[in-house]
């Protein structure tokens, strides 16, 4: 018999999709019935009080959640959501419901030894619900207690090998793709260069002093598995400058049918024959690609790496060798303004470690210029949509490149400044009127 | 500037403005300085490792206060 009547959460479960409710309903009765012996350290009716406050806010149309408050552990200024109920009479199992945030490993790889060091970990000291993954990449543990706080850091740190992630005004926990580690489309080691900026940016990381929140993502390649382009302030694309790889004898396959298109991966339906025109070639956006005879040609001066001819045919075409990233600022949600995709500030920059430049003449300057300039919860994005991307490449020290406008008009110009024209602005006005007349 | 100084500084800012406010952003914090933010930071962490400053964050925003100064309250536009 379950604590709290939930005739409204109850209707969820009936619809055609599995519901979050059933799960919780799920672990409420798990943590009941303790065949394990866990001794919980928070109140083993959480969760059945968790259903009861929200079945509470259904029927109220309002939050019983308080907004704010504790953020981490001793030292830290991120990490930690505070989260109060306001309600703690009838629902003492949720008086506290802190979220905790945990950094995920490098491309979210784990071994299930480690999931279950942070199950048990949880179920012990916490409500036992979580969330893999939260949209900035993190680990999310849902409810605990203020004491409990500093009990999970310390296991955490001490035994599990783990850190806390970002929140509020900080470096959010960097994210990347699975990259090298399994991906042969991956133009720099994405694990490589996530880790060493976490490490490089340890302050930033856990102390706020940002006017907003601020994200990096890596993406080893343009298809964009971490879809860093739409959700971090500063995104790592990786591209190639040489020319795609051709191997010649790998299309004639693909054309007789021998490699199946796309790796296999729309097999589930009969799409006929593998047509090269129709797929791969009237699909390029660049139209840069033809058949001389038998052989495929790509004009790689035209190509702009957008990846479709390479995953529809891996075998035969491959990322060039000279390989490095794009850096692309100022992608966000919507908050004070509306939804953005990031503006490339960097079309090639080399991904060797230690990665002094990208360190020193990208990240730290833009840092320098939000934080100074920045207005309270101004996100990168809005500050340069309010400067001008002009006021960008001045900060950064580089020149306008045609490669950072998409299209006349909808981008932002750059204009020339008077130290930068020969002779300035001002003009001989009895010299101009001998060749024009008033 | 050495650390007292920007104690001194922040400490009597903030308790100048309590009755009106208990949470200030990081900028606040740097302009009482009188430094650029990087620098205004080291001071700004010391603080708070030392207990004169509190942390207060309402998940997506992280702001600053003395500590026990109805941030709470504040956050529910109770001040
Ligand atoms: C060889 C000669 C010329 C070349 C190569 C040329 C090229 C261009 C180009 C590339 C643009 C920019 C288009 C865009 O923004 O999408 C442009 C715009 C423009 N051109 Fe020319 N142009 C030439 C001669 C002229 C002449 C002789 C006039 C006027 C008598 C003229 C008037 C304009 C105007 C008014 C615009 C702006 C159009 C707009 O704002 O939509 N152009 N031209
Ligand atoms: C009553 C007469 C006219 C009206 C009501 C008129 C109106 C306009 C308007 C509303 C625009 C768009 C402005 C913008 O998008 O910012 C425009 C642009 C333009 N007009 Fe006119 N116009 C007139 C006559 C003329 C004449 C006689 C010429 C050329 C001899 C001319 C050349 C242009 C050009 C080149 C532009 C594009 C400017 C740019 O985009 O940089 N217009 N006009
Ligand atoms: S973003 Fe590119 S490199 Fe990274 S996993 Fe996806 S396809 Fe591979
Ligand atoms: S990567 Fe995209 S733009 Fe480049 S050749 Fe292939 S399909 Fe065309």
């Amino acid at each position: 018999m379950a604590k709290h009547e939930t005739p409204m959460l109850d209707e969820l479960v009936s619809g055609p999709w599995p519901s979050f409710v059933d799960d919780l309903k799920q672990l409420a009765a798990h943590r009941a019935k303790n065949e394990d012996n866990i001794e919980y350290q928070i109140p083993v009716d959480v969760v059945e009080d968790l259903l009861g406050i929200l079945e509470l806010s259904f029927k109220h149309g309002r939050t019983h959640w308080k907004h704010g408050g504790i953020v981490g552990v001793f030292g830290y200024g991120g990490g930690v959501i505070g989260r109060y109920c306001d309600q703690p009479q009838n629902f003492s199992g949720v008086a506290h419901f802190h979220t905790m945030r945990v950094a995920q490993p490098g491309g979210k790889f784990y071994k299930t030894d480690y999931l279950k060091q942070l199950c048990d970990l949880w179920d012990l000291r916490g409500s036992g619900v979580t969330n893999m993954h939260g949209s900035t990449g993190d680990i999310i543990f849902l409810g605990t207690t203020t004491p409990q706080l500093e009990e999970i850091f310390y296991e955490l740190t001490h035994n599990i090998n783990q850190d806390l992630g970002g929140s509020g005004s900080n470096l959010r926990t960097p994210a990347d793709c699975i990259g090298q580690a399994r991906c042969e489309y991956a133009c720099y080691d994405t694990q490589d260069l996530c880790y060493d900026l976490t490490q490089e940016y340890q302050d930033e990381l856990h102390r706020p002093a940002f006017p907003y929140k601020f994200k990096f993502k890596f993406d080893g390649c343009p298809n964009g598995c971490v879809a860093s382009i739409a959700r971090s302030d500063l995104s790592f694309i990786g591209t190639w400058k040489d020319d795609i790889k051709i191997d010649q004898e790998a299309v004639a396959a693909y054309i007789g049918g021998e490699f199946p298109p796309n790796a296999g991966a729309h097999s589930g339906r009969d799409w006929g024959a593998f047509d090269i025109q129709k797929e791969v070639i009237d699909n390029c956006p660049t139209e840069c690609m033809w058949m001389d005879g038998k052989q495929l040609k790509i004009d790689d001066r035209e190509c702009n790496r957008c990846m479709h001819c390479i995953n529809v045919m891996p075998r035969a075409l491959r990322i060039g060798d000279e390989r490095g990233l794009s850096i692309l600022a100022g992608a966000k949600a919507p908050i004070l303004d509306g939804a953005q995709m990031g503006t490339l500030i960097v079309p090639f920059i080399e991904a060797v470690a230690p990665y002094t430049k990208i360190k020193e003449e990208v990240i730290e300057p833009i840092w320098d210029w939000w934080m100074e300039e920045g207005k309270n919860r101004e996100r990168l994005g809005e500050l340069m949509k309010r400067q001008g991307l002009q006021r960008v490449i001045e900060v950064l020290g580089v020149d306008p490149d045609p490669r950072m406008v998409q299209e006349p008009r909808s981008n932002p110009y750059v204009f020339w400044k008077e130290d930068e024209v020969e002779g300035g602005w001002e003009r001989d006005i009895n010299e101009f009127r001998k060749h024009h007349q008033r | 500037m050495d650390y007292e100084e920007a104690k001194n500084l922040v400490v009597e800012g903030l308790t100048k403005k309590q009755k009106s406010k208990s949470k200030f952003y990081f900028n606040d914090l740097a302009k009482l300085i009188g430094e650029k933010p990087r620098a205004a930071k080291k001071y700004v962490n010391q603080m708070v490792t030392e207990g004169i400053l509190e942390y207060w964050s309402s998940g997506s925003t992280s702001m600053y206060g003395l500590p026990g100064t109805g941030k709470q309250a504040a956050a529910e536009h109770e001040d």
